[in-house]
């Protein structure tokens, strides 16, 4: 097959979604690879690269369009290039069904068949085309890097000789990829940082990349990810006011505000008020991730950066992959390359559109002249469901020492019970067994006990060595034999000189390899 | 001799057999511990000959001696990797020495009934058939079911001990086996044996003896056959208990005070040990023996993702840069005859001050302590070998953790899937470290035969083919 990908034709893109790199990937696929003259140049890619890659460069999008059978692209397509999809082409790139309705619809009634990266489904094993992920993983890092050039102070404290520099104080709105990404750059260059997310479940994540999870004072048991795919729900109003009075709390402290908040298929809720931006200090700098969705914040302009009336920045921009062409050209290039390495399952160079195979299926959003979405849920959950954990109870000083006394009065009892019983089967074994036997069985229970409180103390890395000492004293049983040996008939005389022998090698090979065994455990 | 000497002397030994045992709870304090036992035995034996003993002293030297050598040459030849199947092979002689024991006090017993009848003076009879002689009817009959009793226990450990011997060894196959009735033929063993009890209390005679031994032989057989592989922990530490209650028996029947005191502790001692394996597992000592893993409660979770490969530079490089390291070693080291490279991998590590430690789940291996033995034989320090419960918590502060051939003691499901057969069991949480290396021949599942969602982890890497060939190729990487 023939994988083309033309350049971008909206504006300001920087993004190519075939690097030489992944070209190379490809032609092991047995694909042949083309490419628009001139498409690579903003991300740093020259077309002599990918001449020597073995991509062959078309001159004219028109003629790149014609000539592939199946086109990987960045954004989706405009109206130009709807035109020139053909029925029996596979289209590759971004394309929300949502926003491009009327596309989806007319690519199906063509006969053409559109794979939508954003709908790649959010399990394990189609991370590596997650290309959302990579995207939001670079405008994550770009975001701070992007507050850092707005904001007029180091990230890191420092104490110099000309003074004494505070740190950085950082939050971070929104746990998810990009907020992460946001978390591991902000705390990397010195700064202070502070998460909040509505999952509370990845506050182990959070406090993993180094910041400070931000716990609201909630009772209502908190949503966690796993029942929506492992993205955020529409949380309850109460949740929101807890959550508001938190940030309200915090924005007169924190320098550098990354909002990432956003739901599935939803504008962008509103969680950085304007109160919130007039309580923060002049200079102070707000990145609005969600600003293409309305924004977290509803100052923020989209594509914009706006200083408001008390000083502080708020960026809009919607294009922070983009603004680091060759990274995100490298990621996306490779998502790419990793969905066509799954169309491709024989490495035959031909192209296996396999609809019941779930990430595939999920990400189709056009075939064989059909819309095929939404797609059926997924056969496997996104993330495992965490197994509601019982949260230990604080427990009060009375209730602590009332837990105390019961357990003791239970342990009291079960000893009392074990004695008492213990006691009366010994009794009732006196009763009928000769005193003799009663001689005998007293040294018995007395050894087990002995035995059972002195083999507790044994260390677990002897277990061994205690397993091979017993064995030999078990050979005890050599007395008996040796009783024997001498009295009555030569078949007692053979049985017991026949145990005498096996309790020998058990003797000294049990003592001599326990010895063995001990000497070898050595102090460093 | 007197024989208040002989109890004299058996009462030091059983001192030193319980001082003995005590000081097993510390590496230093055993080395001095074990001279105890060698020395509690040799009085013992040395009492016995001069006391009680009943002729045929030259005979009996000669056999200990014989057995002695052979004896030392089995304990200097063995590897240490064959340290579990040594321990039941010398199990099974055990129980043989207390069958035939255990005969011989019935033979005795119908002898000096036949000799007392004949109006024979007892003053004549040996020992040991004096000490019948002078026993009542009630007495005689208390001693037979004493006698009765380590005949059963002694030929149940001794053919178990064997087919756990064959198990260990792979001269039986390791995988659990029933004959068809599967349980129901144990019981049926059971039950007749408890009939001939009846009917040997009442008769004396030698034939419900030797039908019970058979019954008892079946069912040491056909229960050790019916467990896997990995149960053999727990196998092997309850065949040590049945040994020493066979022994306890014996004494019984013998009206010896020593032997009841010692077999008491090893029987307390094996049990114990075989409790603490269970609880490693979170399975009921039952469930262990009836064999095999139960169904699972309902729907497993489906494990999601995939096996990511690597290779040994990829190891090395996460090796070198590293600051804690922590390795989990399993039975298939001990397959592998790993113990020595992963003990040159260690020394390298160290030698960069990085910190290394190894951590033990009580369960791995075939033999309790199995891990132990093995890595102190390949010189690893024993400090820094670690127990689960030690190093648990470690693990989120560790950047790399080694899985060396061990699959369900670091299997999360364990944790996670309140579904899952191992539901439950105390895990090595590995999981948590920044990255997992897993040293595995091929993709197979562990003996429970669940998946380990371990594998699937994104912070997992399996580092496939033969543990040791692996980290020969491992080892030169390492700067």
């Amino acid at each position: 097959m023939k994988i083309g990908t033309p350049k971008e034709v909206f504006e300001g893109e920087r993004r190519v979604a075939m690097t030489p790199e992944s070209a190379g990937q490809l032609q092991k696929l047995g694909h042949d690879c083309l490419i628009e003259a001139g498409a690579g140049a903003l991300s740093g890619f020259d077309d002599t690269a990918y001449e020597k890659a073995g991509v062959t460069v078309v001159k004219t999008a028109a003629a790149l369009w014609q000539e592939a059978d199946v086109l990987a692209k960045v954004r989706a397509p405009d109206d130009a290039e709807m035109g020139m999809l053909r029925a029996d082409q596979t289209l590759i790139s971004f394309f929300s069904p949502v926003a491009d309705e009327a596309k989806m619809q007319a690519a199906a009634e063509k006969g053409a068949t559109v794979v939508a990266m954003e709908m790649i489904p959010r399990i394990s094993r189609a991370q590596k085309m997650d290309a959302l992920s990579s995207m939001a993983n670079i405008a994550g890092y770009r975001a701070v890097i992007e507050a850092g050039n707005n904001f007029g102070r180091f990230f890191t404290g420092q104490i110099t000789a000309a003074g004494k520099v505070p740190p950085a104080k950082v939050l971070v709105v929104g746990a998810g990829v990009a907020g992460l990404a946001a978390i591991g750059t902000a705390t990397s260059l010195g700064a202070i940082t502070y998460a909040f997310d509505v999952r509370p479940e990845v506050a182990e994540q959070v406090e993993s990349m180094g910041a400070e999870f931000v716990y609201l004072d909630f009772e209502e048991e908190q949503q966690d990810g796993s029942s929506s795919g492992g993205y955020a729900s529409v949380s309850s109003p109460e949740f929101r006011e807890a959550q508001l009075a938190k940030f309200r709390e915090l924005a007169p402290d924190i320098d550098i505000v990354i909002t990432t908040a956003l739901i599935p298929n939803r504008e962008a809720p509103e969680l950085w008020t304007e109160d919130m931006v007039k309580a923060m200090k002049p200079g102070s700098v707000i990145v609005d991730l969600a600003a293409e969705k309305g924004g977290n914040c509803k100052l923020t302009v989209p594509d914009e950066k706006i200083v408001t009336e008390n000083g502080v920045t708020i960026i809009g921009y919607t294009d922070f992959p983009s603004r680091m062409g060759a990274q995100a050209s490298t990621l996306y290039s490779t998502n790419i390359r990793h969905l066509l390495t799954d169309l491709t399952p024989d490495k035959d160079g031909v192209i296996n559109h396999n609809m019941d195979d779930d990430v595939i299926r999920g990400a189709t959003i056009a075939h064989a002249s059909d819309v095929t979405f939404p797609p059926p849920p997924p056969k496997i959950a996104a993330i495992a469901a965490a197994p509601k954990k019982e949260k230990a109870k604080e427990l009060t000083v009375a209730e602590k020492k009332a837990n105390e006394v019961a357990a003791f009065k239970a342990q009291t009892k079960s000893q009392v019970t074990l004695l008492a019983v213990g006691g009366a089967v010994l009794l009732a074994v006196g009763l009928v067994a000769p005193a003799s036997f009663m001689q005998h069985f007293i040294v018995f229970v007395l050894s087990v006990f002995i035995g059972f409180q002195v083999i507790w103390g044994v260390a677990h890395s002897l277990h061994t060595p205690l397993m091979a000492v017993t064995n030999a004293i078990s050979s005890i049983i050599i007395l008996g034999a040796l009783m024997q040996i001498g009295s009555g008939s030569a078949l007692v005389i053979i049985l017991a000189a026949l145990s005498v022998f096996m309790c020998g090698i058990n003797i000294f090979g049990g003592f001599l390899v326990t010895r063995r065994m001990l000497a070898m455990f050595q102090k460093s | 001799m007197d024989f208040g000497f002989t109890t004299a002397v058996y009462v030091v030994a059983a001192i030193l057999f319980i001082l003995s045992l005590g000081g097993l709870s510390g590496q230093e304090s055993a080395k001095r511990a074990v001279w105890y036992g060698i020395v509690g035995m040799a009085l013992a034996v040395a009492a016995t000959l001069i006391g009680p003993g009943s002729g045929y002293w030259l005979l009996s030297i000669i056999l200990i001696a014989g057995g002695g050598i052979i004896g030392y040459q089995l304990a200097t030849k063995v590897q240490m990797t064959q340290m579990p199947e040594l321990v039941a092979a010398m199990h099974s002689l055990v129980g043989l020495a207390a069958v035939f024991v255990g005969l011989i006090a019935h033979f005795e017993i119908g002898r000096v009934g036949g000799y007392l009848a004949s109006g024979g003076d007892p003053k004549e009879l040996g020992t040991f058939a004096a000490l019948i002689a002078k026993k009542g009817a009630v007495e005689i009959n208390i001693l037979r079911v004493e006698l009765f009793l380590g005949v059963f226990i002694g030929a149940v450990t001794f053919t178990g001990s064997v087919i756990a011997y064959g198990k260990l060894a792979g001269r039986v196959t390791s995988v659990a086996q029933k004959l068809p009735g599967g349980h129901v033929l144990n019981a049926g063993a059971a039950a007749i044996s408890l009939l001939t009890l009846v009917w040997y209390f009442n008769t004396g005679g030698f034939l419900p003896l030797f039908i019970m031994t058979l019954c008892a032989l079946f069912i040491g057989y056909h229960l050790i056959m019916g467990i896997g592989g990995a149960d053999m922990p727990v196998v092997v530490s309850m065949l040590n208990s049945y040994s020493g209650w066979a022994a306890a028996a014996i004494g019984f029947s013998l009206g010896n005070d020593l032997l009841i005191v010692v077999g008491a502790l090893v029987g307390s001692s094996g049990a114990i040990l075989s409790y603490i394996m269970c609880k490693a597992m979170n399975r009921s000592f039952v469930s262990v023996i009836l064999g095999g893993f139960g169904g699972p409660a309902g729907e497993q979770m489906a494990v999601e993702g995939e096996q990511i490969a690597i290779e040994a530079d990829g190891v090395a490089q996460a090796l070198n840069e590293a600051d804690s390291v922590i390795i989990i070693p399993g039975y298939g080291m001990a397959v592998a005859q790993a113990q020595q490279a992963v003990s040159e991998l260690v020394k390298k590590l160290r030698a960069q001050g990085k910190n290394v430690r190894f951590a033990i789940h009580p369960v791995a291996g075939r033999l309790p302590g199995h891990m132990n033995v093995l890595l102190a034989e390949a010189k690893v320090p024993y400090d820094i070998v670690m127990e689960m419960d030690e190093i648990n918590e470690d693990f989120p502060k560790t950047d790399v953790v080694i899985v060396i051939g061990s699959n369900d003691i670091v299997n999360p499901a364990a944790q996670d899937d309140p579904n899952s057969p191992i539901a439950g069991m105390p895990v090595l949480e590995c999981w948590k470290a920044k990255t997992v290396f897993v040293s595995k021949r091929g993709q197979g599942t562990g003996y429970s035969g669940i998946e380990n969602p371990l594998f699937f982890k994104e912070n997992t890497r399996m580092f496939y083919g033969d543990a040791k060939q692996s980290l020969d190729k491992l080892l030169p990487l390492i700067e």
